[in-house]
């Protein structure tokens, strides 16, 4: 019985850490949220080459072949100086081809996204607003062994930068490419500006046999692989959020002594980090059911991302609160925080989701 | 990252579950003290008493990893807890082993495992209760006699005890309050003490007032150097963490509430099609949860043999919020029969809605568990 990160997963936790102040610290994400782009493609290029893209990917297919848990402290790392990166949407574009992809598909598409040379990104949520399969009206006729598309995708992740999506309709995956004839993308900016997301429209576009994924029924574990991802990005920037207004409460003086000294102060931030910690404990063992393929996962899954969103809903709002005026001036840096929230809470489904979701596979 | 257990460890589950499939059958009546006195017999003679205490003495020897496994199959079996003197083993034991003399184990140490009476615990007084350490009991040494005077409050079970661990203060002029505290054993027959209970808002009695008369204590009852009582209290306290038993209860009591929410009605359907109900159990299942594994980290720190910071306190206040919560909707989901003494299930989620404070406030209050977070773990300045 073990659950504690490895030396290794440790070391890896301070070399993130390490690059990303020294190369993206939050001044830089300041920078890189007002460019139309919104990130930095030299950096792309350079954690391409330290072989951080391809973490989870096989390593026949070019990358780490690490897991999830892995993946958990490079992605609470990114959390924590809100980098702005399309890592998120490959990392899940790329475990959907896993899961779901034949081993020619997996071969085709997987060593262009370990090394970063493509960005992919999974377009799966509608209008609906549904994060199950019944959410999904994509019309997909067959047009010969292939498909045709028509319909919309929002919410897609660094939907603008993406040069291939994994499309999901009811019983199917498709991989479409970006600049296929019919495909649309329209950026939809968020309040968040370290957060990119984008429509894509799909008019009569053509896949071809050979881009339909294997193994559809796959979407379920991709979607749990996905919302683990995200829980662990917004536990990092959560945990972030407390420890700038904790340096905040320590310094900032009021009635003569710094304001951390009081309990009005103090106990808020106390909370938030029971809530941060305990949520951080259900991702860490939802992680090791993914990794293990253990029938737990979807539960451990949706209690940690049902918790995690409510908690980082609440920090956000408080961290902007505790720091008074400054708290809500664009120099002081909890609004960033404030704004991913945004983002995060809703991102594959909010608390209530995941509660129903949780309670519901407790019954089965 | 790993749950799995070694072979020796599977074999040790192995050995508690024969254990419970033959000595508590389903459908034992654990209220039975015959019943009470055999399964104690037969766990004293597997040294499941005193499991984690040295071997030398008379407990078990056990590894970490054994005692969580042995709490895990008992709590799931709903067992009796292993031993009656609950105050004995839980702290006046473990105090005695580390800092007793050879002759004070071999006076208390046999008599806590085979329960033989009980031990109660004079910490908090009057105006010394989150503060502990400011407690002003007064003690003063006459030759081989220590004399004690003042009064002791929220001393669990004091009127059926025999024994007490007593805090008090053998210097009070010292710079650091922590320092001037003694640590005394006492005979609660020893003249001069008296015991008045304290009716709760059960209308139980569970706690009471104890008052010291010029109590005489033989300075071979000293428990530790003079002067050293804090250190003795603090550091006995120090157990493995797991929180497995805690955890393994709430899981019980959160069952419990399931099945409370299957047979009320809200809105004309049963409560646990709620969405509102629903959401809230698994808001709580959530939070139980994170305490398992907020345990199995701490476990697994405990295991590599490093300090333990505040898991405790995060752990307890999330106990704290759940056995509020319990008894909140358990008896909201009654409705207006809610407050009714022993209407529904003989009134035991009544009972349950009034008792949690023995959990929540003993041992430390939610805002003092808060204090000992900001300030340990966020670094905050202290009060």
């Amino acid at each position: 019985m073990n659950f504690g990160f490895t030396e290794e997963q440790e070391l890896l936790r301070q070399e993130v850490r390490k690059f990303l102040d020294a190369h993206c610290p939050l001044e830089e994400v300041r920078k890189l949220m007002e460019t139309p782009e919104g990130f930095s493609r030299d950096l792309w290029k350079q954690m391409g080459e330290l072989g951080w893209i391809g973490l989870p990917i096989a390593e026949v297919h070019g990358g780490a072949g690490l897991g999830w848990v892995d993946l958990v402290v490079l992605l609470e790392e990114m959390g924590r100086t809100l980098f702005p990166s399309p890592f998120l949407a490959t990392t899940i574009a790329a475990a959907a081809i896993r899961e779901a992809g034949s081993d020619a598909q997996q071969a085709q598409w997987l060593p262009l996204l370990a090394d970063g040379s493509k960005i992919g990104s999974l377009a799966y949520l509608e209008a609906s607003d549904r994060h199950d399969e019944a959410g999904l009206e994509l019309a997909a006729k067959p047009n010969g062994a292939g498909f045709v598309l028509s319909g919309d995708k929002v919410q897609v992740l660094d939907a603008a930068a993406a040069d291939l999506f994994v499309v999901a309709w009811r019983g199917g995956l498709a991989v479409v490419e970006r600049n296929a004839k019919g495909v649309t993308v329209t950026p939809t900016p968020s309040i968040d500006q370290t957060r990119r997301v984008g429509r894509v429209r799909f008019d009569d576009v053509a896949v071809a046999a050979g881009a339909v994924l294997a193994n559809p029924a796959a979407l379920g574990r991709v979607l749990d692989l996905a919302t683990a991802a995200v829980t662990a990005e917004l536990l990092g920037a959560a945990e972030q959020a407390i420890r700038i207004t904790v340096d905040y409460a320590k310094e900032r003086e009021q009635f003569g002594q710094p304001i951390g000294r009081f309990q009005g102060v103090k106990h808020p931030l106390a909370e938030m980090y029971v809530d941060v910690e305990s949520a951080k404990s259900i991702l860490y063992y939802a992680a090791w059911c993914l990794d293990e393929g253990d029938a737990d996962a979807s539960r451990a899954v949706s209690l940690a991302k049902a918790y995690a969103s409510e908690a980082f809903a609440r920090i956000g709002i408080d961290a902007v609160q505790l720091h008074g005026g400054v708290g809500f001036t664009w120099e002081y840096d909890p609004h960033l925080y404030l704004k991913r929230s945004k983002w995060a809470r809703p991102a594959f489904g909010d608390s209530d989701f995941h509660y129903d979701r949780a309670i519901a596979l407790g019954e089965k | 990252m790993d749950f799995h257990f070694t072979p020796e460890e599977e074999a040790f589950r192995a050995e508690v579950r024969a254990f419970l499939d033959e000595n508590l059958p389903p459908g034992t009546n654990t209220n039975d003290p015959s019943f009470i006195a055999e399964w104690n017999r037969k766990a004293r003679e597997k040294r499941w008493i005193g499991f984690s205490w040295p071997k030398e003495v008379g407990g078990g020897g056990a590894t970490i990893m054994q005692q969580v496994i042995l709490k895990e199959e008992m709590s799931k079996r709903k067992a009796p807890p292993l031993g009656t003197c609950f105050m004995g083993l839980a702290w006046v034991g473990p105090a005695i082993i580390q800092y007793g003399t050879e002759a004070q184990k071999q006076r208390f140490i046999p008599d806590i495992l085979d329960g033989k009476y009980q031990w109660c615990t004079g910490y908090s007084e009057p105006s010394s209760g989150s503060d502990l350490a400011s407690l002003q009991c007064k003690c003063v040494r006459e030759g081989d006699t220590y004399v004690v005077n003042g009064q002791k409050i929220w001393t669990s079970i004091a009127m059926w005890s025999k024994w007490i661990i007593l805090l008090v203060r053998t210097d009070p002029n010292v710079t650091v309050k922590h320092d001037g505290i003694t640590c005394l054993l006492v005979p609660m027959d020893t003249p001069g003490i008296t015991v008045r209970p304290i009716k709760n808002m059960s209308g139980g009695a569970m706690f009471a007032e104890v008052f010291f008369d010029d109590v005489r204590v033989p300075v071979e009852n000293r428990l530790g150097a003079e002067g050293q009582g804090w250190q003795v209290t603090v550091s006995a306290l120090a157990h493995e963490r797991s929180s497995i038993a805690e955890v393994e209860g709430l899981k019980r009591k959160l069952e419990e509430v399931k099945e409370l929410a299957r047979r009320s009605t809200k809105n004309g359907r049963p409560a646990l099609e709620d969405d509102g109900i629903r959401r809230r159990i698994a808001r709580y299942e959530a939070k139980i949860e994170g305490m398992r594994f907020n345990g199995m980290r701490a476990l697994t720190k405990q295991l590599k043999g490093e300090p333990l910071g505040a898991e405790t306190s995060i752990n307890k206040l999330l106990r704290a919020e759940l056995e509020v919560a319990f008894g909140e909707i358990a008896l909201e989901m009654q409705g207006s029969a809610g407050h009714l003494e022993k209407e529904i299930d003989g009134g035991r989620w009544q009972r349950f809605a009034l008792s949690w404070p023995e959990v929540v406030i003993g041992g430390g209050t939610p805002n003092i568990q808060k204090n000992i977070i900001a300030e340990r773990v966020l670094g905050l300045p202290k009060d």
